[in-house]
């Protein structure tokens, strides 16, 4: 079905974007504005202006709402498209070594040819596809990839821990764009799932998309007023990276700081043990003792790794993604700023009485569209930071109660190995 | 055939054959020990009869000598150092164990003592009997005589010297290692207290988040506040590792005062020894060392009748003095080891008590930190859930 050029299909509406247009989509077979299709995606955002638009009875509409409910919510009932990265392998080939990792895909959405795919993607397959969902979709917030490059010296590319860590934030971004009502049904993204060489597929798109070009380079407009929610958005944008920044030190300086006391709690047990030897009735309490730490030191180490593995990659995530927010922000600055730019050079023609250009109306357009689109992943955002950042600190939270928990194992055990023997002498005596 | 001591023993055969052996008593003593305090123990009366080789009737008159459980276990150490390669006997349990009765469990109990008066005399008979350790010299004059026990002693002493540098030199390791530790786990603790600012800070910016991070922060000051008294607790632990730590400089002067009292002994019977080959020599003119005296004797003469009979008088008062001097220095020497030794057993005694009630309240001690802990990061856990 031919889709509005906002890419909102019928099933998955933005309410801002109703409210705004409010007969859009009412109806699924309206005959919207014949738009060519290698215009299908492009950044115009211009309504079709004089269209015939059936307009819908108030019981579709409010049917359409309350879709639009559930659909908001997008529980596991009701989502349709399921996406896993896993399986990382190492290829290597006379020109380099990278690893790929298997994206899966499960849907029952009409825009795919098949209900499952299968397909190997390695690192830069991510960031074309980031870029291209960056470029195609201005207005929205792309959540983060994790860091491109990777000091060659210092951490092994190949190694299991950070192979992990990256497959884990390539899985949540793939995630984050599938739940996306917007993004999830980005052509690219199609592509990125289903086409079996991806290779060939971007050149492919490449020439398709020759049409295109990034309409939103606009620059050098000065900005009369922000609107106070996208200035707030700002200035929460500003504290928040902040405030991550502080809390990436502070784990970093806890993690430094832990290994150096596992460094010197390693020393207990060998110390235990040479006492033991030379000891009888304490031998056997002095080897627990020595066993006792030992077992604290294995809990350290997996505390420390897992607060590395799992912790920080997470928390710079967040300080990327905010980056790129902070970026679409300025981007709809600037879309406004030539808005209001464009708005008052035609103002001091207002006495010729010529109606408003058509550009000044796309402007204007463009404006709201983008601002509606901003608020909306601006809501979804907050919600998913909270989840991710209650998941977050709760793991956190958990990891050192194991710790500790093994520790107080370790300890209680040793406890009546030390009593019994108190017990004994204190009868023989 | 007699050996030295006169006691007639079969080349090759056992002690067992020329004497009798018997532990036949066992009494309670009371008595001052080493630190003037009253404590009761079990002495056991050794008593030897010596066998007459030809008509293997025993004398009527026995010999006897009083041994505390103690002295059995030192001349067994002798055993075991001496001949390595000897399954050396083993001694009845010092401490009733393995009892199938809490009431006997008592070192003073009767049925406790005479069994184990049994059992020494076992274990005397058993080294009488074997080919190798039967011979030893040591082992007749434990029978026997008193002030062997010097001798056995040495080995002990050495023992304890060793265990001693041992024990100072492993608890001052303890005791670098903790402070270094401490000194670590202090910054892990205090940097968590970064975290209650920030979130402080960060929950200022938050909606729904806010209350949620901001209690969560509170609980990571508590956090990183907990760990004084902590390192507090821990400082009484390091207070009796030091105790110990002192202690082993007073157990190696009592192993250099042993030193001293052997050394003073052996010159006193080195000198006993030389003063009784030059009466020898005197008395009967044959020279089996070599010495100046008589060297110059014989480039000068020799000396007349009266001369010699003065040597020999003087000689034979040192040899008296020097025999008393000799009695006497055992005597010392036999006193302080009894004291020292009995000493050492209830030091040693002490000390395993003492280090192992401070490994138990240590390991009390970091089972209550993980447990603090454990509760910190729960409640902190809460409020992040409640994000």
């Amino acid at each position: 079905m031919a889709s509005c050029p906002c890419h909102w299909t019928s099933g998955k509406i933005n309410p801002h974007h109703l409210h705004n247009y409010p007969l859009c989509h009412t109806m699924i077979d309206l005959p919207h504005a014949i738009l060519l299709q290698g215009e299908r995606s492009s950044l115009d955002l211009s309504l079709p202006n004089g269209n015939a638009v059936d307009t819908s009875s108030p019981a579709s509409s409010s049917s359409l709402l309350n879709r639009l409910q559930l659909d908001d919510d997008l529980d596991g009932e009701t989502r349709d498209l399921f996406v896993t990265v896993d399986d990382p392998k190492k290829h290597v080939s006379t020109m380099e070594t990278y690893i790929t990792y298997r994206v899966s895909t499960k849907t029952t959405r009409t825009e795919f040819d098949l209900p499952e795919y299968s397909v190997r993607r390695r690192y830069q397959d991510f960031d074309w596809l980031r870029s291209k969902l960056e470029d195609s979709q201005p207005t929205h917030l792309i959540p983060p990839l994790p860091e491109k490059f990777v000091m060659k010296g210092v951490v092994d590319r190949f190694s299991e821990e950070f192979v992990e860590t990256r497959r884990k934030a390539l899985d949540k971004f793939l995630k984050r764009v599938a739940d996306h009502p917007v993004l999830s049904f980005n052509e690219h993204f199609n592509v990125f799932l289903s086409a079996k060489d991806l290779n060939k597929r971007q050149g492919l798109a490449l020439l398709s998309k020759m049409g295109e070009s990034v309409k939103y380079v606009t620059g050098g407009y000065k900005l009369r007023a922000r609107p106070i929610e996208f200035a707030a958005m700002g200035e929460y944008l500003d504290i928040f990276t902040q405030k991550l920044g502080t809390i990436d030190r502070i784990a970093q300086r806890i993690i430094k700081e832990q290994s150096e006391y596992l460094v010197e709690l390693r020393e207990y047990s060998p110390v235990y043990s040479s006492w033991a030897s030379s000891e009888e009735e304490l031998q056997e309490p002095l080897d627990g003792v020595a066993a006792c730490m030992a077992n604290c030191c294995s809990g350290l180490e997996e505390l420390t790794e897992e607060m590395s593995e799992d912790f920080l990659p997470v928390l710079r995530e967040y300080i990327l993604y905010v980056e790129s927010m902070k970026n679409v922000l300025k981007k709809r600055d600037q879309v406004q700023a030539e808005y209001e730019t464009k708005l008052e050079a035609v103002a001091f023609r207002e006495d010729r009485k010529t109606p408003v250009p058509t550009d000044v109306e796309k402007c204007q357009d463009r404006v709201e569209c983008f601002n509606a689109d901003l608020k909306a992943d601006w809501d979804r955002w907050q919600n998913n930071k909270r989840q991710d950042f209650r998941q977050l600190l709760t793991g956190m939270a958990d990891k050192n109660i194991q710790y500790y928990e093994k520790c107080l194992a370790a300890w209680e055990s040793l406890i009546p190995l030390l009593q019994d023997k108190q017990e004994a002498r204190a009868d023989t005596n | 055939i007699t050996d030295t001591e006169g006691v007639m023993v079969e080349k090759g055969g056992t002690l067992l054959k020329g004497l009798e052996i018997s532990v036949a008593e066992a009494e309670k003593r009371t008595g001052k020990n080493a630190v003037s305090i009253q404590e009761t123990y079990t002495v056991y009366l050794i008593e030897t009869r010596a066998v007459d080789n030809v008509s293997e009737v025993a004398n009527p008159t026995p010999d006897s000598l009083w041994r505390r459980y103690s002295e059995f276990e030192i001349f067994r150490n002798y055993l075991l150092v001496t001949y390595p390669f000897v399954v050396v006997p083993p001694l009845p349990e010092k401490r009733a164990e393995f009892v199938w009765h809490k009431l006997s469990a008592d070192n003073m109990d009767p049925d406790f003592v005479e069994r184990r008066r049994v059992g020494l005399e076992n274990f005397l008979l058993r080294v009488a009997s074997h080919p190798v350790l039967s011979n030893d010299k040591i082992f007749y004059s434990f029978l026997t005589q008193f002030f062997v026990l010097c001798l056995l002693f040495c080995v002990g002493f050495f023992e304890m010297k060793h265990y001693g540098d041992e024990l100072q030199s492993v608890i001052s390791q303890l005791l670098r290692v903790r402070a270094r530790v401490a000194d670590r786990l202090y910054g892990v603790y205090k940097v968590h207290g970064n975290y209650g600012r920030v979130f402080s800070e960060w929950s200022a910016i938050e909606k729904e988040m806010g209350d949620g991070l901001q209690s969560a922060g509170h609980h990571m000051d508590a956090y990183a506040a907990s760990i004084d008294d902590i390192l507090e607790e821990e400082e009484h632990y390091a207070d009796q590792l030091k105790e110990y730590l002192f202690y082993t400089e007073a157990l190696r002067a009592v192993c250099r005062k042993h030193e001293l009292c052997q050394f003073e002994l052996e010159m006193a019977a080195q000198d006993l020894i030389s003063k009784k080959q030059q009466r020898e020599e005197l008395a009967t003119g044959t020279v089996r060392t070599f010495s100046l005296k008589g060297m110059t004797s014989k480039l000068f003469g020799q000396e007349t009748p009266e001369q010699r009979e003065t040597k020999l008088k003087t000689l034979e008062t040192q040899i008296e003095e020097g025999e008393e001097m000799v009695k006497e220095r055992t005597a010392e020497c036999d006193e302080f080891v009894k004291n020292a030794w009995e000493d050492i057993e209830r030091f040693r005694e002490q000390k395993d008590r003492d280090l192992k009630e401070a490994l138990i309240s240590y390991a009390i001690m970091q089972i209550s930190m993980c447990k603090k802990g454990i509760q910190v990061w729960n409640n902190a856990k809460e409020c992040f859930s409640k994000m």
